[in-house]
């Protein structure tokens, strides 16, 4: 069985396209300018994994990294 | 002023304001593209243009070597004296004068702002509906963003055809037309001076009043000219940017009915679709000027040139994009650059989106069927933004 994904945005890398939060919004958050951060720990609830890599995926900065525990 | 010199070697002497440009640009970055990474021509006193996504990328990343204090390629280069703060801004001034302009413009912050623009669709739609034929970049495209902008800064809404004249002089006819272009930004000014001096006296709740009540970095209120710069960006960068991408993507729909029908039957694919829109379509071109000699992709990069920063290029790469040539609005991985990549990244991306998509849900709701008008010529806007400017339909169900 798969371990669990977990999400980082990297802040020096996300410019605040909000692909992510649109694409996954259960996964990520905006600060007040718009930048995207991962909701809690980056642990990502079981059903939610292929948003998380359709998030990914449309990033345009390359700014968000899924690790695999 | 002479009419340049028609084009014949595009690899080594493009022109972004070709009429054939203009009218289909896309078959000729893939013949640039072919030829190299990043190509070059001595018109407009010397520009590159990277056809590639990675070059494109590179360059936008890259603010040690290109400077953002000119963003337009023109016939000349005149002294910098107005800037428009964060666009023609680079690091260190560039964040803090862009952390004043997001805010408003949040996903959650266009949220708020999305009913008005529905019943600006609607009521630009209740005028024509009843017409067989109409000029949707004339009587509906370019009313929205217009509109839009106009109510969040707290200004009338009916000052729109003012701001679409200013426009249109400074990017198109401001190319070649260096009195034209100054004469726009002078009224311009002139127009946004008065608002900002009124509201000293009488504060209101609007977007002039939130950046003349903001404080930069060192906790000072903004200067005048700053705010008025920031107030000229808005204007210029969103109206018709905007205008062109509804415009393209309603032009892309009229004419292609299994996507018009099944957007209708999957309103679902609603998001995807804008995106696709936005990567096949993008109507923004932005430049730079090289400032240090670098190389990009390989390719020597001199100072005294432009760059010409074409995001629509980047986009229709096929390195970068499968089927890059055709339009799929179910794409599922679409890490277009239609809004710029970097630390430039558009401040009224999220604006933009939300504008087009309520114009294309509002529309495809009360215009179910339309198509190309036969009788009609589709014609583009030229230079530095893309996008349809006549655009004829008939609507209704053919016959």
């Amino acid at each position: 069985m798969a371990g669990k994904l977990k999400i980082h945005v990297d802040p020096d890398k996300c410019q605040g396209h909000s692909r992510c939060k649109s694409l996954a919004p259960e996964l990520f958050e905006l600060d007040e300018y718009g930048n995207a951060h991962e909701i809690g720990d980056g642990t990502v609830p079981e059903g939610l994994e292929d948003k998380a890599w359709l998030a990914k995926s449309n990033c345009p900065e390359l700014a968000i990294e899924i690790t695999e525990d | 002023m002479n009419k340049p010199v028609p084009v014949t070697d595009w690899i080594s002497d493009f022109d972004h304001t070709d009429p054939r440009w203009t009218e289909n640009p896309y078959p000729i970055w893939d013949v640039l593209r072919a030829a190299s990474p990043v190509v070059h021509t001595d018109r407009f006193r010397g520009v590159y243009m990277p056809t590639t996504y990675e070059a494109v990328k590179a360059i936008a990343y890259d603010t040690e070597h290109f400077s953002s204090r000119r963003i337009i390629v023109r016939n000349s280069r005149p002294p910098i004296t107005q800037s428009a703060p964060p666009i023609t801004s680079d690091p260190p001034e560039h964040k803090p004068a862009k952390q004043l302009l997001l805010p408003p413009f949040t996903p959650d912050a266009m949220k708020k702002l999305e009913p008005r623009v529905r019943a600006i669709c609607n009521e630009l739609i209740d005028q024509f509906i009843d017409d067989p034929n109409v000029d949707a970049a004339a009587r509906y495209t370019k009313h929205i963003p217009v509109r839009a902008i106009a109510h969040m800064l707290g200004i009338p809404e009916q000052d729109g055809d003012l701001f679409i004249k200013w426009i249109h002089e400074i990017l198109e006819l401001g190319i070649t037309d260096e009195e034209t272009l100054m004469r726009a930004i002078e009224e311009m000014s002139h127009y946004f001076m008065g608002h900002i001096q009124a509201r000293k006296s009488k504060p209101t709740d609007d977007l002039i009043s939130t950046l003349m009540n903001a404080r930069d970095a060192n906790g000072q209120p903004l200067s005048d000219m700053h705010v008025l710069g920031s107030l000229r960006l808005l204007l210029i960068a969103g109206i018709d940017t905007t205008w062109s991408a509804i415009g393209a993507s309603l032009w892309h729909l009229a004419k292609t009915p299994a996507d018009r029908e099944r957007l209708i039957a999957e309103p679902e694919l609603m998001p995807t679709a804008i995106e696709e829109f936005l990567r096949a379509y993008s109507p923004v071109t932005m430049a730079r000027e090289v400032m240090k000699e670098t190389s990009i992709s390989g390719c020597p990069i001199k100072p005294e040139n432009m760059v010409l920063l074409s995001f629509p290029a980047a986009n229709r790469d096929p390195a970068m994009f499968h089927d890059a040539d055709k339009v799929l609005i179910d794409r599922k991985e679409n890490r277009h650059a239609a809004f710029g990549l970097g630390i430039h990244r558009c401040v009224g991306s999220n604006l933009a989106r939300m504008e087009m998509t309520v114009a294309i849900e509002e529309w495809l709701k009360r215009v179910p069927d339309f198509r190309l008008d036969p009788a009609g010529k589709v014609t583009w806007s030229e230079g530095t933004v893309r996008g349809p400017r006549q655009l004829p339909l008939l609507l209704g169900a053919a016959d």
